[in-house]
Parts: structure tokens; C-alpha cells; sequence
């Protein structure tokens, strides 16, 4: 303990002030300064306050940044969506794993609906539904998702892993 | 005046722990009135002084202080035995564990601030894992783990540099 002190108080007496003023130097010391040396001082309250830091503490918020940047992709978008279900007239059509591109058509009873599969995601390419709120819905990427094409007694949604519940109340 | 018949001596450490306690109530009751976006994410002003009492009387100390301030501060919030407890008590157990591990770190690499980042980060880190066992039984809890470990990291810094200029300053 003594010894961690007085390491971070040499390091401290670089400084041209003492320690005590970090937060004084930027307040009542300011006035009558021009706008030049009041950033000099801002930059010297900054190297003070980073004066504090060990590199084993630069470290640790290196490793956090770096930690929390990785996971957001990871979670937000490796949303565990598996296969595509395609269903036809309410009874499960087709089945395919997101693993590579492919094109399916559907007969339905309008005329054909074509499902397109990619890697990760799937989408209703074409279908001859009047107002093409399954086409519109563009590529579905998680899980719960899916897009109905009703007229046409179609749809197609991903499946996760394991079938979650669409909704908790509590 | 009539004598208590229980006689409690009260020694130098009990008065020491009851001074920081008092603090560290004193900030999570004040940090309480802070509105924020999200339940959960708050600066964690109480663990300057959790952080302050271990780095200058050790870790026992650390841990009564913290306990205390779990206990007292949700007495005085309202919020004793409600879910908002169990989870500040998790949380507290996590960051000390966490605390207890950090402390044999060599002192000349690893200061407060390490001290205090790692602290909060397994403090939002139990308390998600308890909320997703007990509270909210869903994986899309997860996805608020990334705004959670944030802002561990930028109020655990914050508190780092403060415990860091405190117990300089004032040995």
C-alpha cells in the first residue's frame, strides 16, 4: 500500500502543480488566462488524471472496449435463426437449413410463390399475391421471424434451435 | 438513566465500519434520485467507498461496508427483500468476489482503477445472470448485456480514477 502511494506520487511531481489542485486549476486559476493557455491547462489536467492510470489498468479498458465491441455483433445479429419452414395451405411444405443459397418455388393457388434461401437469411423473392406484403418484408434474419403471403397460402419462417415461446406476460 | 444490562463494546473497526457504511448508504440513496434509461445501469458511487475502505483497511472491512450498504440503502429506498435487492446483494457478492481475486494482482501494474472496472463489470455480470435464472427466464435478456458491460466500463473508470485520486491525496 505504502509503496503503490509512492510510486503514484512520483509519478505525480512531474507535474508542474500539486496534486490537490486538479480540480481547483480548472475552476478559480482560470480566469484571466487566454483561451490558449486555458487549453494548455486542460491538456495538463488530462495527463494528471491519466497520471493515476498503471498499465495494467490501461489494460483492463482496452480489453473491455475490445470485449464489449466483439459481442455486439455476436449478439445482436447472430440471432439463432436455423432453417427456413415453408408452409402451404397451413401444413409444413418444406423444410431447409440456412446454410446455402437457393431458390424454391412453392405452387399455391394464385400461381407460384418463389422463396429465395441465402446463407443466414431467407426472403419471398416473388409471389403473385395483389399486394406483396410478404415480398416487401425483404430478408428475414432472427429467429421468430416470418412473412405470410395470404392470398397465396403461403408462408415462410425461421426456426431457432430450439421453438421459443412468441410471448411471455407476466 | 437506567443501565443496559447487555454490555456491547464497541471497538476502533466497529466505529470505522459504520463511518464508511454511513457514506456508502448515504451515495446509493442519493444516486437513486439519478434518473436513468435502463433499471440497472447507474454509477455505482457507493463502490468508491467499498473500493477505498479495501484498499485502506483490507478486505474484511471491504465487505461488511458493502453489505451494510446493500442492506441499509434498501431499507431506506424501500426496497428490502424486493427483487431490486436480491439482485444489488448478488451483484455486490459478485464484485467482491471479483475484488478478492483482483487484489493479488502486482500493485505495481494493477491500480484502483483496474480494481474498480473489474469490480462493476462482474457486478452487471451477476446480477444479468441472476435476473435471466429467476426474473426474466428469456435469452433476449442477453442483449442488453453489451449496454450493460458499457457502462460498467465508463462508471467503473470514472470511480477508478476517483477512489485512485482519493487514497493518493489522503493516505
Amino acid at each position: 500500500m505504502l509503496k503503490k502511494a509512492a510510486n503514484g506520487r512520483k509519478r505525480l511531481a512531474r507535474a508542474a502543480q500539486p496534486v490537490e489542485s486538479i480540480s481547483e486549476g480548472t475552476g478559480s486559476a482560470q480566469r484571466g488566462k487566454t483561451p490558449a493557455q486555458r487549453f494548455f491547462q486542460h491538456v495538463q489536467d488530462l495527463r494528471r488524471w491519466s497520471s493515476l492510470l498503471r498499465p495494467g489498468d490501461w489494460l483492463v479498458v482496452v480489453l473491455g472496449l475490445l470485449g464489449i465491441a466483439l459481442s455486439l455483433p455476436l449478439i445482436w445479429q447472430g440471432g439463432g435463426a436455423e432453417k427456413a419452414v415453408i408452409r402451404l395451405d397451413g401444413r409444413p411444405y418444406a423444410e431447409y437449413p440456412l446454410d446455402r443459397p437457393r431458390r424454391v418455388t412453392v405452387p399455391g393457388p394464385l400461381g407460384p410463390t418463389v422463396i429465395e434461401i441465402a446463407p443466414g437469411r431467407a426472403r419471398v423473392a416473388s409471389d403473385p399475391s395483389p399486394r406483396q406484403y410478404c415480398v416487401r418484408q425483404g430478408w428475414l434474419t432472427r429467429a421468430p421471424a416470418i412473412a405470410i403471403c395470404a392470398p397465396n397460402h403461403v408462408s415462410l419462417a425461421l426456426v431457432g434451435r430450439k421453438s421459443s415461446h412468441d410471448s411471455l406476460s407476466y | 438513566m437506567i443501565r443496559s444490562v447487555i454490555e456491547l463494546p464497541v471497538d476502533e473497526r466497529d466505529v470505522r465500519i459504520a463511518r464508511y457504511g454511513a457514506a456508502a448508504i448515504m451515495l446509493s440513496v442519493a444516486e437513486a434520485a439519478i434518473p436513468s434509461p435502463l433499471p440497472g445501469i447507474k454509477p455505482g458511487l457507493a463502490n468508491i467507498v467499498v473500493l477505498i475502505v479495501l484498499l485502506r483497511h483490507g478486505w474484511s472491512d471491504a465487505i461488511w461496508v458493502s453489505l451494510l450498504r446493500v442492506v441499509g440503502g434498501s431499507l431506506l429506498t424501500g426496497q428490502f427483500l424486493a427483487p431490486g435487492f436480491f439482485l444489488a446483494l448478488i451483484g455486490a457478492i459478485g464484485s467482491l468476489g471479483a475484488l478478492a481475486l483482483v487484489c493479488r494482482l502486482p500493485d505495481r501494474w494493477f491500480g484502483p482503477v483496474a480494481y474498480s472496472i473489474l469490480a462493476a463489470l462482474t457486478h452487471v455480470a451477476a446480477q444479468l445472470l441472476l435476473a435471466r435464472l429467476w426474473l426474466v427466464p428469456h435469452d433476449g435478456l442477453w442483449l442488453l448485456a453489451p449496454l450493460f458491460a458499457a457502462s460498467a466500463l465508463g462508471f467503473g473508470l470514472l470511480n477508478g480514477l476517483i477512489v485512485a485520486r482519493l487514497t493518493l491525496e489522503h493516505r
